[in-house]
């Protein structure tokens, strides 16, 4: 708690003992008193004289820096919070660059009388899930907005991690090749649009939101040559395999039979007219191998707690009738449209 | 899972194919009435797999793309007045109106909001009397039953902030006016599930009859609509024209008698413009004059417009099975799901999106 004598009056807080008042952001003493007490659970040795910029020793000699802001709502929905997605995230997008994710900024931006007690439960939740990917929060930024000026809380991460498995990426993906996903997909998506429109199904599907990089370390671990990886975030698994084949200039196939999707997602995407296949993943990722390397790879990944349903969905094969096809079950193959524009605005 | 997979089973799918191919003498051209049953036909690939023996016309049950422009205008209208809010299926959002559709109007400050029910649109005006709240009622019979309800909740509540713009659509008149014209080339129809399930399958005894046509009833999955064909295609070798009801699991011969008691209590039926084919008699529903404080049209004054068709968009030869999606001169390149020239691209039921969502590439 705060230790310094109390020689000043107190600064007015508008009376609002439990809210975020344009005071505390504004840098004076309410903005340090908010920093030490709600972003205490973050502490480590970056954080202790919180300055400017956080100085970093790194043990490779490739990094990758990413960054991505999260805006989602509900900030609380099955399987996660706005604070663990921000920094899975921001985590995930290292981890399938290849790279083992060390360090994050943290920016949040608040709406003016917004609750301590739920920004004390999400830095609780952004501490849990930074303790959990193993990095650290070494340096950020609290900014208060006037009301209407946010929807209530907005995050910024950006990430740093150490690049260990390099992949060929996409463009070389050639006529074999076998396409993995490490779990259920769809379940992010759904359980955020749920919780928002409180559509009261039940049971809920529940957000897969979790950290791939024991996954991509198992794969590197192993000598797999992993030929491309990517988390299916917005757009889902489609928007992957449509990016991957404009990279590649192949078809992929995919087998409907094959992809995993659980009872839950599969009932609300049929009640509610969506394509499990275009909705957003957490915490699952799409990887493609070499035919030779696809079983082990599914081996090793199913040794991984976060990836431990993977499976193989599909393979690449020259250009046919579309850049992505699908296998149905009259056997036909059916090309896979990209999603166009999102059908669940704000789910990150 | 249930009533999802067993409608799925590839064996039965190839065995009910293969019935087709040995039943049918020749090509039999046959159009599903809804834009649920496109989706399903060519998200399976059954049109490729039936490509020689069946021709499909795809048929006007798209509620969204038959709903005039100048409805479209009138809620983006009310949705930019001061302490209005429009509220409508997503659907609704990125068909064009004369010059915007509504999420563009949204985007210029307009207030539209998103519901899946409509109900939930009664509940939005309820929580909130210092706005007013108008709910865009569009879709077949299939919807009727929802937003008839809720006016009558709205009326049960007292409210006086809620309205909606009525812009039912029926489907049985749309398909008499297909039979009617001219060089009409359907020789059966697979008629529309979800709409049975409300209104249920009695009135097209006549129908028919009266053109000599065979109307199976369908669901949306590969069983259903293969087995709706098979059905076809009976009939039509041995020269009968009925009605069957192959969507038994929802489908009963009087329909929902609770809902229709509902609708008759709430709607009359009336003549209605359909975006891109005009008038049809009998067509839509009006609200009954016992109810009219909840008709936005009346309530606000509404200005009959003259009908403006602003593109070129051929949404009605569509929408007739006069041609395809893909015979269209604009498909695929003025007219794309990012730039769509008329609704039949943008709707989740418009057969030109069905196109362009599972077979623009094999053309």
């Amino acid at each position: 708690m705060n230790d310094e004598p109390s020689l000043s009056c107190p600064l007015p807080d508008d009376g609002r003992d439990g809210e975020i008042s344009l005071a505390h952001g504004e840098g004076g003493r309410l903005t340090r008193e908010l920093l030490r007490d709600l972003l205490a659970p973050l502490q480590n040795e970056h954080l202790v004289s919180l300055p400017d910029g956080a100085t970093l020793t790194a043990s490779s000699e490739q990094l990758v820096f990413t960054t991505d802001s999260y805006v989602v709502t509900p900030l609380f929905f099955p399987g996660g919070d706005i604070g663990s997605l921000a920094v899975f995230g921001t985590a995930n997008d290292l981890a399938v660059s290849g790279a083992r994710p060390r360090w994050l900024s943290l920016s949040l931006i608040i709406e003016e009388r917004f609750s301590k007690r739920e920004l004390a439960r999400i830095v609780a939740s952004i501490a849990q899930a930074a303790l959990t990917t193993n990095v650290q929060i070494v340096t950020g930024d609290t900014k208060v907005v006037p009301r209407g000026a946010a929807d209530r809380l907005f995050i910024n991460t950006a990430g740093i991690g150490e690049l260990t498995l390099p992949t060929p990426g996409p463009g070389k993906l050639e006529e074999g090749d076998r396409i993995l996903v490490t779990g259920p997909i769809g379940q992010h998506g759904l359980a955020v649009l749920i919780a928002r429109e409180g559509l009261g199904l039940d049971p809920v599907p529940v957000s897969d939101s979790a950290s791939l990089w024991p996954a991509v370390d198992a794969l590197r671990d192993a000598g797999i040559q992993v030929k491309a990886m990517r988390d299916a975030t917005r757009g889902g698994v489609a928007a992957v395999l449509h990016e991957w084949a404009d990279a590649c200039s192949q078809t992929l196939v995919l087998e409907a039979e094959a992809i995993p999707i659980r009872p839950t997602c599969r009932g609300a995407c049929e009640l509610l007219g969506l394509d499990p296949l275009h909705i957003a993943c957490e915490g699952t990722m799409v990887v493609a191998v070499a035919d030779k390397e696809a079983d082990k790879a599914l081996r090793v990944l199913r040794d991984v707690a976060v990836s431990h349903s993977a499976v193989e969905i599909g393979s690449v094969v020259e250009r046919r009738i579309a850049p992505v096809a699908i296998r149905r079950s009259l056997g036909q193959l059916v090309p896979l449209d990209e999603p166009t524009g999102a059908p669940l605005p704000r789910i990150c | 899972m249930k009533y999802v997979d067993e409608y799925r089973n590839p064996q039965i799918c190839r065995r009910l194919v293969a019935e087709i191919r040995a039943s049918a003498s020749r090509c039999y051209t046959i159009m599903e009435v809804c834009g649920g049953q496109t989706h399903g036909l060519l998200m399976h690939g059954i049109d490729q797999e039936l490509d020689g023996v069946i021709e499909l016309l795809h048929g006007p049950g798209c509620p969204v793309c038959v709903t005039p422009a100048e409805d479209i205008d009138f809620a983006i209208s009310l949705c930019q007045r001061e302490r209005f809010t429009v509220v409508t299926f997503g659907d609704m959002l990125r068909v064009p109106g004369t010059t915007l559709s509504l999420r563009e109007a949204r985007a210029r400050g307009g207030d539209v909001r998103l519901v899946y029910s409509p109900l939930d649109a009664v509940q939005l005006a309820k929580s909130d009397p210092s706005r007013e709240f108008v709910f865009f009622a569009v879709g077949f019979e299939t919807t009727t039953p929802a937003t008839a309800l809720a006016v009558q909740q709205a009326a049960s509540l007292g409210l006086e902030n809620f309205s909606m713009i009525v812009a039912h659509v029926r489907v049985q008149p749309a398909m008499e006016a297909i039979m009617d014209a001219d060089a009409c080339r359907v020789e059966a129809f697979l008629a529309a599930g979800h709409v049975c399930t409300v209104n249920g399958y009695a009135s097209y005894d006549r129908f028919a009859e009266r053109y000599r046509v065979p109307v199976v009833v369908t669901g949306f999955e590969p069983v259903d609509l293969l087995g709706g064909i098979l059905s076809c295609v009976l009939q039509l070798e041995q020269g009968v024209a009925k009605v069957e009801n192959r969507y038994e699991r929802s489908v009963h011969h009087a329909g929902n008698i609770e809902a229709l008691r509902v609708v008759d209590e709430t709607y009359a039926i009336c003549d209605q413009p359909w975006r891109g084919l005009g008038k049809i008699p009998n067509g839509g529903l009006r609200l009954r004059d016992h109810w009219r404080q909840f008709d936005a049209a009346q309530k606000f004054s509404r200005v009959a417009m003259p009908i403006v068709e602003p593109t070129p968009c051929r949404s009605g030869d569509v929408l007739t099975g006069r041609i395809r999606p893909t015979e269209c001169e604009y498909f695929g390149r003025e007219c794309t799901q990012d730039t769509p020239l008329g609704a039949p691209m943008v709707s989740s039921e418009g057969a030109c999106a069905a196109y362009a969502r599972h077979a623009r590439q094999r053309v």
